[in-house]
């Protein structure tokens, strides 16, 4: 049981806890996509985190297709810490379809702006 | 309370289109408790903001500065050097922040990133109801504390109009007949 290498795992307390800032930042930087795993609905330790997480994300995946980096590159899912073989599967979805996406535009966009210094001789 | 709502980040966008730096203004009395223009929200558009513009291929600068209280010119004046070293601010607050930051910086563009709507009340977590549109000639104890200029959808002053089903109004069922809640209300107010 493998996901790919190419996916940092970043522990947080609960889903609640991911604030939207966090994702941006994430993105902003060039990071390619996101899933967020949380608890079964019904299932949070402290009540009711991850369906707050749930509207969050939605609010967040409308927002990027907003600014133009796409829904599709944020997900959420609900998994119990005794299913890993689902965690795995969700994890290759993400990954499909983010390789079926391509690189996040903004990292794409970064690396024109580096392509047109090097060309204009800028260091 | 003053309730807001955020403009998106496309209208935000194309306000500060012509602006390569730029100063985002928080207001942390109403509009942070409606979670639409505090300190949280200005980083969130700031983020929005500064990804939209640069796959736009024209990068934005963006600082960010949220002040106590934008409707006073107490907490407006410390953002004089942050104004003189942006081309034009963008304010979080309500509609009356926006103007007092205008008329402080005459120089400066100053532009609205929300929607003001209304005096209201939280009914649960990111909901807020209208209870008054501000229109000077409070009535209320006329009307045992339920306003019909702001609660009822015609502005009925003198009685309902007899559209409403179930205590709720001809023009939305979410929205409880301002009548009806004064009668309910007449009940046990009359009673002492």
């Amino acid at each position: 049981m493998q996901y790919p290498a190419n996916v940092r795992v970043v522990h947080v307390p609960c889903t609640g806890k991911i604030a939207l800032e966090h994702i941006l930042a994430a993105f902003e930087k060039g990071i390619d996509g996101v899933l967020i795993a949380g608890c079964l609905e019904g299932g949070c330790h402290f009540i009711e985190g991850n369906l707050r997480a749930k509207r969050r994300t939605e609010h967040l995946r409308d927002m990027l297709d907003e600014i133009g980096v796409g829904r599709e590159r944020l997900r959420m899912v609900n998994l119990s810490a005794a299913m890993a073989p689902t965690f795995v599967q969700r994890v290759n979805e993400i990954v499909q379809t983010i390789e079926g996406l391509g690189p996040n535009p903004l990292k794409a966009h970064d690396a024109f702006e580096t392509t047109q210094a090097q060309k204009a001789g800028v260091p | 309370m003053i309730v807001a709502s955020a403009k998106s980040v496309t209208e935000i966008k194309q306000l500060i289109d012509r602006h390569q730096k730029v100063l985002f203004v928080g207001c942390g009395t109403c509009v942070t408790v409606c979670l639409a223009g505090g300190e949280r929200e200005v980083g969130i558009a700031g983020y929005g903001v500064r990804m939209a513009r640069k796959l736009a291929k024209q990068p934005v600068e963006i600082e960010q500065n949220t002040i106590e209280r934008q409707c006073d010119n107490e907490f407006i004046k410390d953002l004089a050097p942050a104004v003189e070293r942006n081309q034009a601010a963008v304010s979080f607050g309500c509609a009356a922040g926006v103007q007092a930051l205008a008329e402080r910086f005459p120089g400066k563009p100053v532009y609205p990133a929300l929607d003001t709507q209304f005096m209201g009340i939280l009914e649960e977590q990111a909901t807020w109801t209208e209870k008054c549109i501000g229109c000077g000639e409070c009535m209320l104890a006329e009307f045992g504390g339920v306003c019909p200029v702001t609660r009822c959808a015609k502005h009925m002053l003198n009685g309902p109009c007899g559209g409403s089903t179930s205590e709720r109004c001809e023009v939305s069922a979410d929205k409880p007949c301002a009548w009806q809640s004064f009668a309910r209300r007449s009940e046990s107010v009359y009673a002492y």
